[in-house]
């Protein structure tokens, strides 16, 4: 069966003055995908992500996300996705429960369905005894985790996570992973951008930003077999030493 | 529009929640106004004046035993000619001279009047105009008691002059001032902080992401500052009045009319502030620097504008600041309506435009 694709990308392309910060990339992800974006600091990755989630304006090239193009359409697309920084913003100072509601708020869900998703959301975290607790008091893996049920709180299409594991620990990442995958198999496409290459290896295609440019796309046993390499780190290595 | 009051619920858990903020927003404004108003109506007691007394003759002496014997002035000092005075009021503990003219008694008789100088130190204005009313009233009062039983009438004349600052021109300002510098604090520090705020933890690209547009996010921002900061124009109003006896002439509708359009103005600065600040530092630093101190230095709250030098002059009249306490001091103290401030509300509504439309560029381009 022939699956959809939820993003497309043609020549997408950024500058910033003379800089080319994401430079003529080119690619499509399926639904129900998990697409890894990776690169090194500074390769572009978050430039690129920014184009699609709505809030840079590509230079030139074409992009649709979720069926809608991002010059004309950026409003649908923010309706239609969800998104998770690399730094789990939540409201300190607000609790589990108020930080739920004000999300689902501002992505215009009704009070009922605020109410249902909120006592189902907890549950399955488990945050049943600090739901009225500030989320100052989380650990950070807990914060990561609630991070990311809200993004997906009004059940969006294509959810974009951005280096969703910087400084957690390694337990904490396996079982965010797990969630990510109960995600992907319910039918959401995960977008995400990490710089841990073994995270590349849980991903169904990876693609691989060297200098604003994608210099290598495909699964990661084909990336593996085409640069005749045992892991993704090395794939890596030998793209980003050229 | 339920977008919109979640989010300024969501406003006014942050406000409500943090310490600090409520103690600017709430224990600030009483605790300035009780300051300043404190400062003003304290009442004299024991003020250390001087004598300089050219005749030294029966009547002069009686003048002195009576202001010396009242509970205000005490400890005089006795100077022998003028050239005393500037040294005197430099070592900063007399506060007030006499000087009784040559031949006082001889010239009460003689001319029935006779003129005592009364030289007050006025760097702090208030203070003088306080000691120089009462020493006026007190030789008003021997002026009937010598009056009482004759029938030509003799004529002491104090002749006031107010050393350093002739024109008194703070005083009463402080009302007007403080609430202008209440405002401006709440109004641009605390907005331009809690956007930056938003940027600091990540929330904003969060909020950017989501359906929401950003003039939304901007005004559920702003929107519970405009209600905290009304509410705390009210009470210094409510608490002037009735603590400190400050008039309110005009008419409160205009003077909150004209609060309002401030509160605003110093909103969209707040905005304006936050485009250019990555951090809550940053913004507080430039509210600080950029904002109060233009605003207690250049807009006439503390030194009066006319006695600044011509380039200072020029700079306070971009000062937001400077034309709301025309505005306040006008509705206030004089009673004047829009028809004599128009010029000045015109001014006001006109920076706010720009300000905002400053803004919405610098804010738009952020997003590019």
């Amino acid at each position: 069966m022939k699956k959809t694709n939820v993003i497309k990308a043609e020549n997408l392309t950024k500058m910033f003055g003379e800089f080319t910060a994401v430079n003529a990339i080119s690619f499509d992800v399926k639904k129900g995908e998990i697409f890894g974006f990776l690169g090194a600091n500074g390769a572009g990755k978050t430039t690129a992500m920014k184009m699609l989630i709505g809030i840079s304006t590509p230079t030139s090239g074409k992009a649709e996300v979720a069926g809608f193009d991002v010059y004309k359409n950026a409003e649908n697309i923010k309706k239609n996705i969800g998104y998770m920084s690399q730094k789990f913003a939540l409201y300190d100072d607000l609790t589990v429960k108020e930080n739920i509601t004000f999300f689902g708020g501002i992505y215009g869900l009704s009070r009922t369905q605020i109410k249902e998703k909120r006592t189902t959301l907890i549950n399955e975290l488990g945050l049943q005894e600090v739901s009225n607790e500030l989320v100052s008091s989380l650990p950070l893996g807990w914060k990561q985790k609630l991070a990311f049920s809200v993004a997906l709180l009004h059940d969006p299409k294509i959810i974009f996570l951005d280096e969703p594991t910087g400084g957690v620990d390694p337990i904490t990442r396996r079982q965010f992973w797990e969630m990510i995958y109960k995600t992907a198999h319910n039918g959401t496409t995960v977008f995400v951008t990490t710089h841990y290459m073994d995270e590349a290896e849980y991903c169904d295609r990876v693609s691989i930003m060297v200098d604003g440019k994608i210099e290598a796309l495909d699964t990661p046993k084909e990336l593996k077999k085409q640069f005749k390499v045992d892991s993704m780190n090395d794939v890596f290595l030998k793209l980003a030493r050229g | 529009m339920k977008r919109f009051i979640g989010f300024i619920k969501k406003e006014f858990y942050h406000i409500f929640r943090d310490r600090r903020s409520l103690f600017i927003l709430f224990g600030m404004p009483i605790a300035q106004i009780m300051l300043f108003g404190f400062a003003i109506t304290n009442e004299i007691n024991n003020v250390d004046i001087a004598i300089l007394d050219k005749s030294k003759d029966a009547t002069t002496k009686e003048i002195v035993n009576k202001i010396s014997s009242s509970k205000y002035f005490s400890n005089r000092e006795a100077i022998e000619n003028e050239a005393e005075i500037a040294s005197v009021f430099k070592k900063g503990k007399i506060k007030a001279i006499l000087i009784f003219e040559n031949d006082f008694n001889k010239k009460l008789i003689k001319e029935q009047r006779a003129t005592i100088q009364i030289i007050t130190d006025a760097t702090d204005p208030n203070t003088a105009n306080t000691i120089s009313n009462f020493i006026n009233s007190i030789l008003q009062k021997y002026q009937q008691e010598i009056n009482k039983d004759i029938k030509i009438v003799y004529q002491i004349i104090p002749q006031t002059q107010m050393a350093y600052n002739a024109e008194l021109k703070s005083v009463f300002m402080f009302v007007p001032g403080v609430m202008t510098i209440i405002l401006m604090l709440v109004s641009a520090m605390m907005t331009s902080i809690s956007i930056t705020k938003e940027k600091e933890l990540g929330t904003m690209e969060i909020l950017l992401v989501s359906p929401i547009r950003p003039f939304q996010v901007i005004i559920g921002k702003v929107f519970p500052y405009i209600f905290l900061s009304v509410i705390n124009a009210i009470v210094i109003i409510v608490l002037s009045i009735f603590i400190f006896k400050m008039p309110v002439r005009g008419s409160l509708f205009l003077l909150g009319a004209e609060s309002i359009l401030f509160i605003i103005n110093a909103l969209s600065l707040g905005i304006l502030i936050s485009t250019i600040s990555e951090t809550q530092q940053t913004a507080m630093m430039i509210s600080l620097m950029g904002l109060m101190l233009p605003v207690i230095l250049l807009s006439g709250f503390i030194f009066p504008i006319a006695s600044m030098p011509l380039p200072l002059q020029v700079i306070s009249n971009v000062i937001p600041a400077k034309w709301f306490i025309i505005i306040l001091k006008g509705i206030m103290l004089k009673g004047i309506g829009i028809t004599l401030v128009w010029k000045e509300t015109l001014i006001l509504l006109g920076m706010t435009v720009f300000f905002i439309a400053l803004s919405i560029k610098k804010y738009k381009i952020r997003l590019e």
